[in-house]
This record gives C-alpha cells, structure tokens and sequence, in this order.
C-alpha cells in the first residue's frame, strides 16, 4: 500500500510518517503544492493524505486536479482550519475523509485503514487478530467460530483497538472514536474503565487469543497472547 | 412606541395646554365684550327713560320691575351728587325660569325739574355656566377634530415621505451579516435619508469587512495553534509507544499528555466560543428537541453509569423548534454534562421537558452566584474542567435567541432553557 503525505509542517510529517510506517505501509512525504502535483503526476497511491494550508497553494486544488483527471486515489484531507465550509467543500469535491488537527496517531491510522478497506473493495470485510475474526459490515464478532455478544460500544472499542493492533491507543483517542463529538470534552475518560472490563471478561470467557493491556494511565494496547 | 404614536402624543398633549390656555383667554375676552356691550345698551335705555320721563312724569312713578326693566326712585342731592354711574351683576328672579338669574344692573341718577331720581335699569344676562360648558364641549369636540386630523395628515405624510426609511427599516432586520448579503438601497430624493443610505452603506460593507477579516484572524489562530498542539501530542503518543520506558516515567508522560490534551480541549473550547460569538453557526432547520435531549442522554449513558447517577427524563410537551442543530447539541450536551458532572455519586440529574422549556436539576448545597456563574473562567470548580462549558451555553442560548437562567429551588441548582414564542 502507497500513502502520500502532503504536509508542510516537517514535524507533523514525520510523525504521520512515523505512525503508518509501522503499519507496513510504503509512505511518501512531501512538504510543497509544487511537488505534491508532481508527485501525483508519475505515481499512483492507494491514500493522500493531504494538508489544506499550504505555503505555496490551496490543497483543495490538487484535490481538484486528482478529480479531474480521473485518478481513484483516496484523499483524506487533514487539516488545521476545523471549518465547515472547508469540510463540506472538500467532500464536495470527492475527498473520502476529513481529519481535523489535532488528531491522536491511533486516529490517523484508523481512518487511513477504513479508506483504504472501503476503496479497495479487496473482499475483506473481516479482520482477523489472532483467532478473533471481526466482520465489519454486519458487526458480529466471532472467536474461533463462536459468537461474542458485544454491545454497540464494546464492538467499537474491541474494533478500534484491534484497527491499532500493537499499539498504544490513548483514552482520549478511544473516548473520541467510540462516544463521539459529545463526550469529547467530558474531561476526564475513567469511564472508558468500565467498558473495557466488561470486554476483557468477555474475551477471556471465549478464550480468545487476545490481551487488552493497560499502558500506565496514558491508554491501552492489543496484544496477542 | 412607533414615530407616528410618538408625533402624536406629544401633539395631543401639547394642545391639550394650549386649547386650555386658548379657551381661558377666549372666555375672559368673550365676557368682557358681552359685558361692555350690555353696558352700553343699559346706558343707551337709561338714556332713553330719562328723556320719556320729561315727557311723561308718570314713570317716575315707578317703583318695582313688573312689566318693565327700570324703577325710578326719588333721592336726595346730596346723595346724587357725587354719585358715579354703576354696573353690577345681581340675581333677580325669572318668571319663565322660576329661579334666580343673573342679570346686569346699571344704577343712575338724573334731575328732572328740582328733583333728584336715582334709576336702576336691568337686563338679562349671560348665563356664565351655561357658556362655560359650551365652550368646554365646543373645544372638546375641537380638539379631538385636531388630534384626528394630525393623526391621518402623519400617517399620510409617513406613507408618502417615510417611505424610504421604513424600507431601510425592513431590510436592515432581514440583514445578516454571516450570510453576506448585500443590501439594496431605495432611491430617495430627500436629503437625510439620502445621506442615512450612504451612512448605513459605509457601517455595513465596514462591518461585513471587520467580520470577516475577525473569521479570518480565528482561522488563522486556530490553524497557529492546534499544528504545534498536534505535533506536541503525537510526538509523545509515538514516543510512549516505541520508547522502552521504565513505569515511572510512562506515568509521567502521561501526565503530560493529558495537561496537552486539556489544552486541546480548552482550546477548542475558545474556538468556539468566538465562533458562536462571531455568528458563524447560520444555518437553521426545525429541531425536534425532545428527540434530541434523548439522543445525548444515551450517549453519555456509560458515562452517568461510571459516576453512579441516575437520569430521570420527564417529558410533558413535545418542543420543536427551529435553530442552528450542531449548537442546539453542544448546548445540551454542556447543560447534561454540567449537571452529571456536579453531582454526587448515587443521586440523579432531573430533566423535565416541558411546554416552551427544558429544565436540567442535580442536587446541590448551596446556590452558585448567579452573576458569575455564566462567565468565562469563573464557574469552574472542577480541576479538569475547561470553565467554559457554560459560557459556551450562554453564548449559544443567546445566539439562537433563547433564554438560559439559573435559580436554585429546594437544594437542587436548575438551569432553564426557555424557548421565544415567535
């Protein structure tokens, strides 16, 4: 998988570089309007990451000459500007995604994998850690091959780390994904605990092969065991 | 009160004094003429007598009214000789009244042949009260002609004249400066509001420009301030993940990271804020409120249950109510989270929809300090709260012309939400 990152803030960039070359992903950063549309002129990618704020142009407009040329690269567009208008316009013009800054690395990693299982079409709907197979589109969850109950929030949460496979997730960035743009400022996320209790006894009922570890206040960790 | 009432008023009033002041002066003048000419008709039939009683002695003999208006009596020289014509007011009894009528009498003296006669002549007079309210029903109905007049030539002359003000009027209350729409002036060939038109054009396109240039400044502190946030935050959330650290420090960057994240929050928090503040929330549609209250109450469901309260939601009344639907959310969700927040563990939070409003009560032991409370910065207790949960309701109820307020009743802190009957 081929991720180009246009970004012109150089640290920002590294870390997005950072965080999805873990996931194995072959990335690309570029820092300018410039070579950003040269880029995109010689390569194919499977996802854009792209920055609106440019110094040397508007991002949207190389969201415009991807669209007009045909190419099906997905396009997630990052950006600091949380604007409707720049939302609504971005999606108008057939970005896949809109990720406003600042965003958690578990977040990034996620939306870049939902764009890329969407696009692709390559037959998965299912993602497999260890012997715990998740079906995304019907959202039943199954360990080895019988069934977990998991209520709505549990299967986000289950999904989500399991989306992060290996690494840290914060709790805010859980408490962001899985209760949404309410509960974002509730300030403190100890009732995550709560949750993830009731998940873990589930897993371990079924014997799946499958830890969720507690990482000293910051967040949680999916491992396989 | 509108312009036409106001022309009015003080017109009515003002004439109310001066159609006094008119009537006083009217009556005082009226009288004084009647009289000077009543005393010259008894001088005249004074005059009248004295040169028949030459002819005809007899009438000197006369002694009381009866038929006539005069009676003569005989008096001394001395009496008559410094004696000065006289006119008095007096009453005399009326046959066809049968009552007391003033009447003015002239008393006289003359000389006929040795003697000296003193004459008294009368004549009826103005009944005073009789005039007085003639006078007072004929200005009544004056005044009221004058009030109904000024009344039609205003609105008449507003119709005409006011014309391109009042069309000002209706566009400047349709104008909104976040949709950014122009607005078309009439043509007028009156001076003022010619200039009025230029005036409000320059303010306008000056404020259009301000509130644009203030979007743009948020824009771009937003922008300044959340890159090195993000940065900030994802270099410790990588470095947490891949760096070997021993517990000790895993805890305190963790503590770092959650001061960052505050000040993400607070961040955001202020962003919005002045977005709020900035009108920048435009679009409205119908909001069913009831089913929105029931939408955020599920979604802080885990956690309510994680501090140990209960929610009790009563609904009477269905409320719908068009606004801007994001805000209506993040106003729930604040006044929600406020009362959860605020309350002890094993009580419950009230929340009662009723007609035109929805209340939020959670128990509390003494009652906050009204003024303060909807500030920014100053309601919060809590450590890990932003302190502008509240202010960002304020700014929103005041953005979608509702009416947020604060009493404590019964040991319980209730917030009100009141929705305008529009």
């Amino acid at each position: 998988m081929k991720i180009l990152i246009i970004e012109d803030e150089k640290d920002m960039r590294h870390n997005m570089q950072a965080t999805l070359e873990k996931e194995d992903f072959l990335v690309e950063p570029v820092a300018t309007y410039k070579e950003a549309l040269s880029k995109i002129g010689v390569y194919d990618y499977d996802c854009i990451l792209l920055d609106i704020g440019l110094p040397d142009g508007n991002g949207l407009e190389i969201l415009k000459t991807l669209k007009n040329k045909g190419y099906s690269d997905s396009v997630i567009i990052v950006s600091a500007k949380d604007s409707l208008d720049d939302k609504v316009h971005g999606l108008e013009l057939g970005a896949d995604d809109y990720l406003p800054k600042p965003f958690h690395m578990a977040e990034l990693n996620a939306r870049v994998k939902a764009v890329l299982r969407r696009r692709k079409l390559d037959g998965s709907n299912l993602l497999k850690v260890a012997n715990v197979t998740i079906n995304i589109d019907s959202h039943q969850v199954k360990v080895n091959s019988e069934e977990l109950e998991l209520n709505r929030k549990e299967f986000d949460v289950l999904f989500y780390l399991c989306t992060n496979q290996n690494r840290l997730v914060s709790k805010s960035a859980l408490a962001e994904h899985v209760w949404g743009d309410y509960i974002d400022q509730s300030d403190n996320f100890d009732f995550i605990y709560s949750q993830i209790k009731n998940l873990r006894k589930k897993l371990s009922d079924k014997n799946a092969g499958l830890e969720i570890k507690a990482i000293y206040g910051i967040g949680y960790k999916l491992l396989v065991v | 009160m509108k312009l036409l009432n106001y022309t009015t008023t003080y017109f009515a009033v003002i004439l109310v004094f001066l159609l006094a002041f008119w009537a006083l002066i009217f009556y005082f003048e009226i009288l004084d003429e009647i009289y000077d000419s009543m005393d010259d008709g008894l001088d005249n039939q004074k005059m009248l007598i004295i040169r028949k009683a030459r002819q005809e002695p007899s009438i000197l003999e006369k002694s009381a009214f009866e038929d006539g208006n005069y009676i003569i009596t005989p008096t001394t020289p001395e009496l008559s000789k410094d004696y000065t014509d006289a006119y008095r007011d007096t009453l005399m009894f009326m046959e066809n009244e049968s009552e007391y009528e003033p009447v003015r009498l002239l008393e006289s003296v003359f000389q006929q042949d040795d003697s000296f006669y003193k004459i008294k002549v009368v004549t009826s007079m103005v009944e005073e009260d009789d005039l007085q309210k003639e006078l007072f029903f004929s200005l009544l109905w004056l005044y009221l002609g004058l009030v109904l007049t000024i009344v039609l030539l205003n609105s008449f002359f507003q119709q005409k004249a006011w014309k391109p003000f009042y069309k000002l009027l209706r566009r400047l209350e349709n104008f909104s400066i976040e949709k950014d729409d122009k607005i078309k002036f009439e043509k007028t060939n009156i001076e003022e509001f010619q200039l009025l038109n230029k005036r409000v054009d320059r303010l306008l396109k000056k404020s259009v420009e301000s509130y644009k240039s203030q979007k743009e400044f948020i824009e771009n502190a937003s922008h300044e301030l959340q890159t090195p946030l993000a940065i900030s935050i994802n270099k410790l959330e990588l470095m947490a993940e891949n760096a070997d650290l021993p517990p000790k420090q895993m805890e305190e960057l963790g503590a770092v990271l959650q001061s960052l994240e505050k000040l993400t929050r607070l961040n955001r928090s202020l962003l919005l804020l002045s977005r709020i503040e900035n009108r920048q929330f435009a679009e409205t549609e119908k909001i069913d409120w009831n089913a929105l209250v029931k939408q955020i109450i599920a979604e802080f469901e885990d956690f309510v249950v994680h501090r140990d309260v209960k929610i009790i939601l009563s609904e009477e009344e269905s409320n719908e109510h068009s606004g801007n639907k994001d805000l209506a959310g993040i106003l729930i969700s604040n006044l929600l989270k406020n009362a959860i927040l605020h309350s002890h563990s094993g009580s419950a939070v009230e929340v009662n929809i009723s007609s035109g409003k929805i209340e939020f009560k959670n128990p509390g032991t003494k009652a906050l300090v009204t003024s303060r409370i909807f500030s920014r910065f100053k309601g919060a207790e809590k450590a890990d709260s932003t302190g502008l949960g509240l202010a960002i309701s304020k700014a929103i109820a005041d953005k979608m012309n509702l009416e947020l307020s604060y009493t404590y009743t019964s040991q319980k802190h209730v917030f009100t939400i009141k929705f305008q009957s529009s």
